[in-house]
């Protein structure tokens, strides 16, 4: 029962935080003066010459409704919530018209998914065990320098790693292409032999910074559990360093750290699409540049919205596997 | 001041000279009368390094040291603003939240919470290309400022939840303290020594989220900003040139100042804990 009411309330918080997100987004573009509309009637003419204007009003107002742009402010909310957010329908792109927008976001989606969820995965295994050593051995000196490392890394910004990266291997030692290109047409295994090799440099990219984080506080949590009472005890009672290492101060402080992770996917998928755009990695974050270069608006409120499905929902299914993991909190 | 430089910790006292030395750069000598780095074809293209260029010139005729000495002052600028701003308003309505309870307490939580989670790159992005490039510091400030607010909030409300119970708090009350002098007088001190390692952390991220949005092409236009600095290297194929004084300045420059100012954040932290312990 107390299961029930604890997955209740975060599955409320869940639609909350993305019904507020997307209220956000649909109401801020309307407080701008430019229209998306206007703006696009200006690309067509400029394209094809001068056009009648009975057409252009036709044309206007088919466009108003494509772009869910006529009817009250309202209506207009209503049509995006349920097309936009239950269908993910944003009405056709402007930079390859008409295809529709929530399409080409589905091709592109799973580049960045992939990306990001190994490369996370990886820094969070890697990361902890580095932080756990760390903090549970704090005085030796490679305990230290790792520590120096992971605080030198951490802070600075994702596409200034990935802009590093890039002029070092991919520029000046030459060991990868400078962009990244998918061989589409040549079947599966050179497919995945062309992602994999694109995905090396954004990887890695995420995987220093995240790396940095998780050492930095698994650490300090580690070095906070290695002082505590049963610890101690722990070692009074002769169990080896390794032993205590794994099942006392492992086990306590990688529950912090599970909540630390749902917290961090938001920046890490912000990482990702900074680190794709370096590199030129086809995912989200390349079409949301791309579609920002051309004033495609429906995509960019799509690949937006979408986002912030992807990245609550996320958190949402970490927040929920928790209580599984921590034996103290026992929802029968 | 010699007790506080013997008992700090080394990554204290590196952050604070580090940070010590960009502010000083960007609010000292910025003010050293020089010509608008900005302004493209003041010297020739392209120079090397001379006595007269430290850094060289970009290929727009741009002298590098003083393009960057701009940019670390705008920057700086941002982060700043958005940094006080978002600091402000946090204390403002996690005490609000904290004292007043109820049900307004828990609207503003709800309002709190979600802006912790949002992804905030996103929602920048699609903020600021609907205004690309028109935008001035001012508004890039304000917009970033929308998501400083929300952590500081929810840290200070925390904090209040546990001070309000104490006893000293009951003590003013019945002494017929005000509950606006209360939080001033009593509370306040308490959170400010968190809210400064905050308002640098704050500080640090806007600073970081601008320079994202100038990759993007959508900082404004004419922003002399690291980023923007970085972006217009990129643009003009300073790396294909292999012009590494021009690219790799700006570069330098922001990862010096972003380890220094985390080191001084958490140097400052573990200062203040063994501060307390003692």
């Amino acid at each position: 029962m107390k299961f029930k009411k604890f997955f209740l309330q975060r599955v409320l918080a869940w639609a909350l935080t993305i019904l507020i997100g997307v209220t956000f987004i649909f109401f801020i573009p309307r407080m701008f003066p430019s229209d998306p509309v206007e703006n696009m009637i200006a690309q067509i003419q400029s394209r094809s010459g001068n056009m009648d204007p009975a057409e252009m009003d036709a044309l206007r107002s088919s466009l108003r409704v494509q772009f869910g742009l006529d009817g009250s402010l309202l209506q207009q909310y209503g049509y995006f919530l349920w097309h936009g957010l239950l269908h993910f329908d944003f009405g056709p792109s402007l930079m390859s018209y008409p295809e529709p927008v929530g399409k080409i976001i589905g091709r592109y989606l799973p580049y960045t998914l992939m990306l990001c969820l190994t490369s996370t995965f990886i820094a969070w295994i890697i990361g902890n065990l580095i932080g756990l050593l760390a903090g549970f051995r704090k005085n030796k000196t490679s305990s230290k320098i790792l520590e120096a490392i992971a605080i030198f890394i951490y802070p600075i910004p994702y596409f200034l790693v990935a802009l590093i990266l890039q002029i070092v291997f991919a520029f000046i030692l030459k060991w990868f292409p400078l962009q990244a290109v998918i061989n589409t047409k040549g079947g599966f295994g050179p497919w995945i032999a062309s992602v994999v090799k694109a995905s090396i440099l954004p990887g890695i990219s995420l995987l220093l910074l995240g790396t940095g984080w998780w050492i930095i506080s698994m650490k300090s949590l580690a070095s906070t559990t290695a002082e505590e009472d049963y610890v101690r005890y722990a070692r009074f009672r002769g169990l080896s360093e390794f032993a205590i290492g794994k099942n006392y101060v492992m086990r306590n402080s990688i529950l912090t750290q599970i909540t630390a992770l749902a917290m961090s996917l938001g920046g890490v998928f912000g990482g990702s699409i900074m680190t794709e755009i370096i590199f030129g990695y086809p995912g989200v974050g390349s079409l949301i540049q791309a579609a920002i270069l051309q004033s495609d608006y429906n995509m960019i409120l799509g690949c937006i919205t979408i986002s912030i499905v992807a990245i609550a929902s996320a958190t949402l299914i970490v927040d929920l596997i928790y209580p599984f993991i921590d034996p103290r909190i026992r929802y029968g | 001041m010699k007790k506080f430089w013997k008992t700090a910790n080394f990554r204290l006292k590196a952050g604070l000279i580090s940070t010590c030395f960009f502010l000083i750069i960007g609010f000292v000598v910025y003010f050293i009368p020089h010509t608008n780095p900005f302004t493209y074809n003041t010297y020739p293209n392209n120079l090397g390094v001379s006595a007269e260029h430290w850094l060289g010139t970009t290929s727009m005729g741009q002298d590098i040291v003083w393009l960057l000495i701009e940019a670390i002052h705008n920057s700086l600028m941002i982060g700043l603003i958005v940094a006080t701003i978002g600091t402000v308003v946090g204390v403002l309505v996690g005490l609000l939240a904290g004292f007043a309870g109820g049900a307004l307490d828990r609207v503003l939580m709800i309002i709190t919470d979600t802006f912790v989670v949002i992804p905030s790159l996103p929602i920048l992005i699609m903020m600021t290309s609907l205004m690309k490039g028109s935008s001035t510091v001012i508004v890039m400030a304000l917009v970033l400022a929308m998501f400083a607010w929300a952590w500081p909030s929810r840290q200070i409300r925390s904090m209040a939840l546990t001070i309000k119970e104490r006893d000293f708090i009951h003590t003013a009350r019945f002494s017929g303290e005000s509950t606006l002098q209360i939080v001033v007088t009593e509370i306040l001190p308490f959170a400010l020594s968190w809210s400064l390692s905050n308002f640098m952390n704050a500080t640090l991220s806007a600073i970081g989220s601008e320079s994202s949005l100038a990759v993007l092409g959508l900082s404004p236009g004419n922003l002399v900003s690291l980023g923007n600095m970085i972006q217009w290297a990129r643009g003009y194929n300073a790396v294909l040139a292999k012009r590494w004084l021009w690219i790799g300045s700006p570069i330098v420059a922001t990862v010096i100042l972003f380890v220094g100012l985390f080191m001084l954040i958490t140097g400052y932290n573990d200062y203040q804990a063994k501060k307390r312990g003692r």
